[in-house]
């Protein structure tokens, strides 16, 4: 059991390795990327698109099927959303928000629930893509640009007086809060979900059967409130910018 | 790697999830048990209170994970070693 050396822990049974800080490394002109993370992520955006087409693909009146299940996940998205950001801005923001949850969701599904280690590659293995800190600090940046350009769009450069809002004393930690948020988003994703595949190998090492299951389902449960909780706090950020820092009208 | 940066480390990694671990602990149970006295007086409001929970303990949860991403790179990305 190496502990530092490879970062290859424990390698027990096949099914139950863990490695972490191990990539499949691509080299594509001059960057290096980590190939077991685009491999999955492939295959969760080709997961939704699918589904999407075949939803959409022959739209009855009285849905049925996929497009029932399709259209609960819309109304769903599209109810987060509303909570958020208020009745009267919220459907420009739908496609984004519904974007991250989709693609969380799906991600850290697929980490918990398809038996990726079957596949050999190389180096590094195939888990969730959220599993690995570069998807997750993408999303997290993602939703810092997404609440500036809301911003900007709806004050122009008055956005700017949010941060002397309280009382220009608070300027600092105004600033601040720009870096902590995205800081806050992506280690919230990526340590919950390596922490559930930490949890589930070290039981999994102790216990090869029957006993890791309960955790497992606890990693599904868990996975799914943190792909809600990186909607709902992108959506809240979003409101905040577009209705000044106190939130003074709620609804 | 050094003998006394992995103990160190090692120790320091133990710390960072047990001292993190505290505190939401203990505003979990807080959390935990004002839902369910909301519950009691309120029992037709279970659906709504429970939702907020849910949500407020992985934001609490999320402050122990910060101490466990600290110890996963004391462990895995050491940047003393």
């Amino acid at each position: 059991m190496e502990f530092f050396a490879g970062s290859k822990v424990y390698t027990f049974l096949p099914l139950a390795s863990l490695e972490v800080g191990e990539h499949f490394y691509w080299n594509i002109g001059g960057l290096t990327v980590h190939g077991q993370v685009f491999m999955t992520s492939w295959f969760v955006i080709a997961l939704l698109v699918i589904a999407s087409l075949a939803a959409t693909r022959n739209i009855q009146r009285v849905p049925s099927g996929i497009q029932n299940f399709m259209e609960f996940a819309l109304e769903f998205v599209r109810e987060l959303a509303k909570n958020q950001i208020g009745e009267k801005e919220y459907r420009p923001w739908v496609p984004f928000i519904g974007t991250l949850f989709l693609f969380i969701f799906v991600s850290n599904w697929s980490g918990a629930l398809l038996p990726w280690k079957l596949i050999q590659i190389p180096s590094g293995e195939l888990a969730a893509p959220t599993n690995d800190i570069n998807t997750t600090v993408a999303l997290a940046l993602l939703t810092s640009l997404a609440y500036f350009f809301a911003g900007f769009r709806k004050r122009g450069l008055g956005y700017f007086a949010k941060y002397l809002e309280p009382t220009p004393i608070l300027l600092p930690i105004n600033i601040l809060e720009d870096f902590t948020k995205p800081l806050s988003l992506s280690f919230r994703l990526f340590g919950n979900i390596v922490a559930d595949e930490l949890v589930v190998a070290v039981l999994v090492l102790l216990v090869p059967l029957f006993i890791p299951l309960p955790v497992m389902a606890l990693g599904l449960f868990t996975s799914a409130i943190q792909a809600l909780v990186f909607a709902t706090l992108a959506a809240a950020y979003i409101h905040e910018a577009l209705e000044g820092h106190g939130g003074e009208e709620h609804e | 790697m050094d003998s006394l940066v992995a103990a160190a480390s090692v120790i320091a990694a133990a710390l960072a999830v047990g001292l993190a671990a505290i505190g939401p602990g203990i505003g979990q149970g807080t959390c935990a048990g004002q839902a369910v006295e909301g519950i009691a007086r309120q029992p037709e409001a279970e659906g709504k209170i429970r939702g907020t929970l849910l949500l407020s303990l992985a934001f609490m949860e999320s402050l122990t994970i910060y101490g466990l991403v600290v110890s996963l790179v004391l462990l895995f990305a050491n940047p003393f070693s």
